[in-house]
Parts: structure tokens; sequence; C-alpha cells
């Protein structure tokens, strides 16, 4: 169950939508930052929201890059591995954090607390090569700069975050 | 060198509404608005020769007069800040400085248009240029250039921002109409095309970011003067070229269209960084041929760039110094696209990660002869595919194959990556 301020926030900014159906990216995002990933409990609640059917959600879902159907650490954080970012060095960055987590690329740490994830283009190519963890884009990084970044996120929850424990 | 889009803005700074007014900001609605009919507006865009700078450069005025004069029930417009191309962030750049310059030309072209709501449709990582957006909505309708009957004139208008989860098809325009409905966001088969049957199967137009930034500017100095900030007669108004990979300034500029690819390197771009020397560069993000040394000479304009075997695209040009090795550029390119296919249509879905394995098999030294006949088939069958994701994926083959031919036989003679050692894959 989600919470009725959430419930009702959501419900408005459907009714403000043009079609319900253009809020569902809206929705699930929002029910993500809640549950920390998009649960089936969520795809459930997104649907009753929209009045589409379970599949009809899923389907968008999957499809986005940003929307986590499976669980995911506290923190996620995306790392560039197209052209730019691979020109200078993207490829050592990606590996030398997953060395320092102990985790292979797409897995969470032990402690649940981050997800190194490698993605596409963060359009920031000129501060190569980059990462995004939340909404916070990070550019011109070293492996050392990266390590320092990790070390901070273990010490530091996200602020004002709803969400519950990590799942995994 | 004059400066149309960015000028009067920081680095690292969001103009304010105010500094945007006070710089002649809004001056151009305000005279729309007073004097002029929305067919004169769309004549100067027109007369200007616009073309479209989300990638494939189509005519802006040519575009607009497809939209059906005389239908009634509503008509959009939406604006593209999709941007998920690989080496491109220019309409990021643009926004985090000036949101205003688009949300005026957005009303302007609303205006021509006939349209009363309109969209931007805004990618995933640009939180702060909708943050950025919305602000500058809210202002403007405070200061009634946006909202009901705008300055009086009876012209009507509200902009939305819509915010995308990450996937590149999104920019494609019949993608990005089912994905703004909160469908799958697949394309659409074409025709009918969005000028006649788009959003919500109304009449829609797409334009990029940068395309509908220029109207305002167009309007203020007439398309004769607006036309000629170019580089070249042939070429029309100024363009956001956004640079990355081995040169020393990797920024943001706005340059004359037609200035040549080696002003641009060895100008803006400070050259190349000390010790490396130029190998390539993609010159207009990553669906687009190869450039080399050949190609210093070309001036950077949409037909030029053609003729030259390659595509202006968005702009976004990566530099490659000497260490870099062609083949694993190409597939780290190949697999980029293999990954964002939506997987509608076979050709692409299938052929292109089967393009990415021979790839792989080739720079890890596990190449045949015959794989070069398999990329060149490709490269053509490929043009085949349902939307233009697939024959821009093959661009940097096909550029691959035409300029760095020996590069590639040489892997598959060696039987390991010349190059090893710089650069892994
Ligand atoms: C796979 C694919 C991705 C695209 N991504 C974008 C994009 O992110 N931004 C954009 O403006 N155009 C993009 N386009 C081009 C659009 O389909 C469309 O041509 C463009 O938005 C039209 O705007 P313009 O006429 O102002 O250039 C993409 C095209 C394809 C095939
Ligand atoms: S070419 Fe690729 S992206 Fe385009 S419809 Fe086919 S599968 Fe989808
Ligand atoms: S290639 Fe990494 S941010 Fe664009």
């Amino acid at each position: 169950m989600i919470p009725a301020l959430l419930k009702e926030n959501l419900a408005q900014r459907i009714a403000d939508a043009a079609t319900n159906r253009e809020a569902a990216v809206d929705v699930m995002k929002e029910l993500q930052h809640h549950y920390g990933w998009l649960t089936d409990e969520a795809l459930g609640e997104a649907s009753v929201l929209l009045g589409l059917s379970s599949l009809q959600v899923e389907e968008l879902a999957t499809f986005y890059e940003m929307i986590y159907r499976r669980p995911v650490g506290r923190h996620v954080v995306h790392v560039c591995d197209s052209i730019s970012c691979w020109a200078v060095g993207g490829d050592t960055l990606l590996k030398s954090l997953a060395q320092l987590l102990g985790i292979a690329p797409g897995s969470t740490t032990a402690d649940g607390m981050i997800t190194l994830l490698p993605c596409s283009c963060l359009g920031n190519c000129g501060e190569a090569p980059c990462m995004m963890i939340g909404e916070k884009q990070y550019g011109r990084l070293t492996p050392e700069a990266g390590a320092q970044i990790m070390s901070a996120l273990r010490d530091d929850p996200p602020a004002g975050s709803t969400k519950k424990p990590p799942l995994v | 060198m004059e400066q149309l889009l960015l000028k009067h803005t920081r680095a690292g700074q969001c103009l304010s509404f105010e500094e945007y007014r006070s710089t002649g900001g809004f001056a151009a609605l305000v005279k729309v608005i007073r004097n002029w009919t929305p067919d004169e507006v769309q004549q100067s865009v027109i007369d200007s020769g616009l073309r479209g700078r989300g990638g494939a450069g189509f005519p802006t005025g040519r575009k607009w007069s497809f939209v059906p004069r005389d239908l009634t029930g509503p008509r959009y417009l939406i604006c593209n800040c999709d941007e998920m191309e690989p080496g491109t962030y220019k309409d990021r750049v643009l926004l985090e400085r000036n949101p205003h310059l688009l949300v005026e030309g957005m009303t302007l072209a609303c205006y021509a248009l006939g349209v009363q709501h309109a969209f931007i449709f805004v990618r995933s990582g640009y939180e702060q240029v909708a943050g950025n957006l919305r602000d500058a909505i809210a202002a403007a309708h405070r200061s009634g250039y946006l909202g009901k009957n705008i300055l009086g004139g009876g012209f009507s208008l509200e902009l939305d921002v819509h915010q995308s989860a990450g996937r590149y098809i999104c920019g494609e325009e019949t993608a990005l109409i089912n994905a703004l409905e909160g469908k799958r966001a697949n394309p659409r088969a074409k025709p009918p095309f969005p000028a006649v049957k788009g959003l919500w199967g109304q009449p829609t137009v797409v334009n990029n970011v940068e395309t509908l930034a220029n109207i305002p500017a167009i309007i203020n100095d007439g398309p004769l003067l607006w036309k000629n900030r170019a580089a070249t007669p042939e070429a029309a108004g100024t363009k956001l070229f956004c640079i990355s990979g081995h040169v020393v300034n990797t920024d943001c500029f706005e340059l004359p269209l037609g200035m040549t690819l080696g002003e641009i390197i060895d100008g803006p771009c400070g050259g190349m960084r000390p010790g490396s020397r130029f190998k390539a560069c993609i010159p207009g993000g990553a669906s687009t041929p190869y450039f080399t040394d050949a190609h210093r000479a070309v001036p950077m304009d949409f037909d030029p760039v053609a003729k030259a075997g390659s595509r202006l695209g968005t702009g976004g040009i990566v530099v490659f110094d000497h260490t870099t090795c062609m083949v694993a550029v190409t597939l780290n390119l190949i697999r980029f696209f293999a990954r964002e296919s939506c997987g509608w249509c076979t050709p692409c879905r299938e052929g292109l990660p089967f393009v990415q394995h021979t790839l792989e098999r080739i720079e890890s030294g596990r190449g045949e002869a015959r794989d070069i006949d398999i990329l060149q088939e490709h490269v053509n069958m490929l043009n085949y595919a349902f939307c233009a994701l697939a024959p821009g994926a093959m661009g940097p083959v096909d550029g691959l194959l035409n300029h760095f031919g020996d590069e590639l036989r040489e892997h598959i003679s060696a039987g390991r990556c010349p190059l090893e050692g710089d650069y892994i894959c």
C-alpha cells in the first residue's frame, strides 16, 4: 500500500495530464522512488491509478532504461559506456568501480547499498567520462574520483528518501 | 563570431527571465502578435533556409507547410529534447543556459501553425533542463507571453513538459509520439506522416530544440540577415557543434554553419591534445560515417557533408587520435545501437547483434576474410529496416569499410588488433 498523500499526488498528476496514459512514465517513476524499484505491487497500483491493464504497464516498464523491474541497491550508479566516454577512459572507470565494489557490472553489493549499471550516453559527453547517481551527473572522472564518490555514498543515505530498507 | 543562441549566456548559469527580457527577449513575440499573420511567420522561416537541427536537416518551413490549413480540431507541436545520440549534448547546454529562448521560439512556431497545446519531450538525465523549462514556462505565463489571449492578441497557448525514462528510440518522431501518448515507443508506419496524423491522431509537427530556438532570431533579424550568419553563401545560420574526444577543448560552440572541419578542430577546439595526432572523427553524432584527415576542408553544412559521404546529423563531433582502433570504435557504437534497438522489426533486432558479434570476432583476432563481405551486405540490407535507427547504426560500419578497410583487413590477417595495448574493448 502506498501512503494516501502519494496516492493523492499521483491522482492529481493523472488528472492534469492530457490523457491518463500520458502520465504513465511519471507515475512509474514516483512509485519506483517510493519502493526503490518498480515492484509487482507498484505495477498493480500504477495500473489501477492509470486505468490500464497490468500488462500495458509492464510493456512500458520493461521498455525504459531508468525503470527497474528488479531489486536494486539503495544507490544506483549509472556509468556511461557510449563512445565519447569510452574514448577517454570510460572502460577503465567502469572496471575500477566494479573491482572496488567487488561486483560485476549489472549487480548489487552484498550490503544492498550500491548497484553498478553501465548505461547509454548521458548527454554530458564534453565532460567525459561520466556517470549519474539519482539525478546527479558527474563528469571528468578518474578511478580515484570514482572511488571517493563511492565511499561518500556508503556514508550518506539519500536525503529525504521514503524508501524501505534494500530488498536484496 | 556572432552568437544567436548562446548570446548573453554564461557556462554553468541559467539566464533569468528578467535578464532574457532586458536583452531583447520576447521582442519577436511582441512584434508578431501585434503585426504579423501566421503565414508571414511561416514565410520568414521558409525564406531563412532554416533546416532541422535534429539530425535529418529537413527544411523547417516546408515541414510546417505540410500541416493541413483547413482542418478543424486540435493540432500539436512537439519539441524533441530526447537527445540520446552519443556525442550529442547541445540541447542540454542551450537549455541549461537559456530555456526562455525555446519558450519564445515555440510560442512563435505555435502561432504560425495554429497550435494551442504544445509539448517538450525531455530525456531522462536532463532533470535540470526540465526544471529550467518549468520555471521559464511559469515566468512567461505570469508576464502574459503564454496562456489565454497572449498579449491581448487573441492567441492562446499551453506548454507542457513531458519527461521520459531513457530510450534512444524515443527520439524518432513517430516513436516519440507513441511515448508521449504513454504507449510503448515503437515507431509508427509512415505514411500517414505526423503532419497529417500524429499525436492522438491529429496533425503534429515535431522539431528539435535548436531548430525552434532559432525562430526568434529569424523574426528579429529578418530571414536574410539570419541566413548570412553562415560561413558560406549556401549555408544558413549558425549551428551548435558539441565536441568530445581527443581535442583540447571539449565544449559546445555556436559557429557559423559551413565552417570547415579543420577550422573547427584547430580553432575553437584548440587542436589535438598534446602528444595526439588526428586520425578520424564522427562528424555528426553516433550514426554518421567517419571523416578522416582527407575531409578537413569539407564545410560543415548539410549538403557538403552529405556529398563527402557522411551526414551533418546533430553536429556532435567526436574526435579520435592516432592510437585509436577504428574497429573498436565501431564495435562500441554498434553495441549501443544493438542495445537501443526497439525490437519491432527483424532486420534490426537480429541484424545489429549479428554485426556486433562479427566485429567482436574481428577485434579479438578471430575474424575471417568473408566477414568483410558480411559487413558490407549488412550495410546494404539494413536500409530496409522499419525506421531510420538501423540504417543510422550502419553509418559507422560503412565509414569503417570505406576509410579503414586496410586496418580492418590487418586485424583479420594478423589475427589480432594491431593497436592493442592502448585501448581494450
Ligand atoms: C533513432 C532516432 C533517434 C532520434 N533522436 C532524435 C533526438 O534525440 N532529437 C531530435 O531532435 N531528433 C531525433 N531524431 C530525428 C527525429 O526523428 C526528427 O527528425 C527530428 O526531431 C525533427 O526535428 P527537426 O526537423 O527540427 O530536425 C531521431 C531519429 C531517429 C531515427
Ligand atoms: S529499425 Fe530497429 S529501432 Fe527501428 S523499428 Fe526496427 S527494430 Fe525498432
Ligand atoms: S558518451 Fe558518455 S555522456 Fe555521452
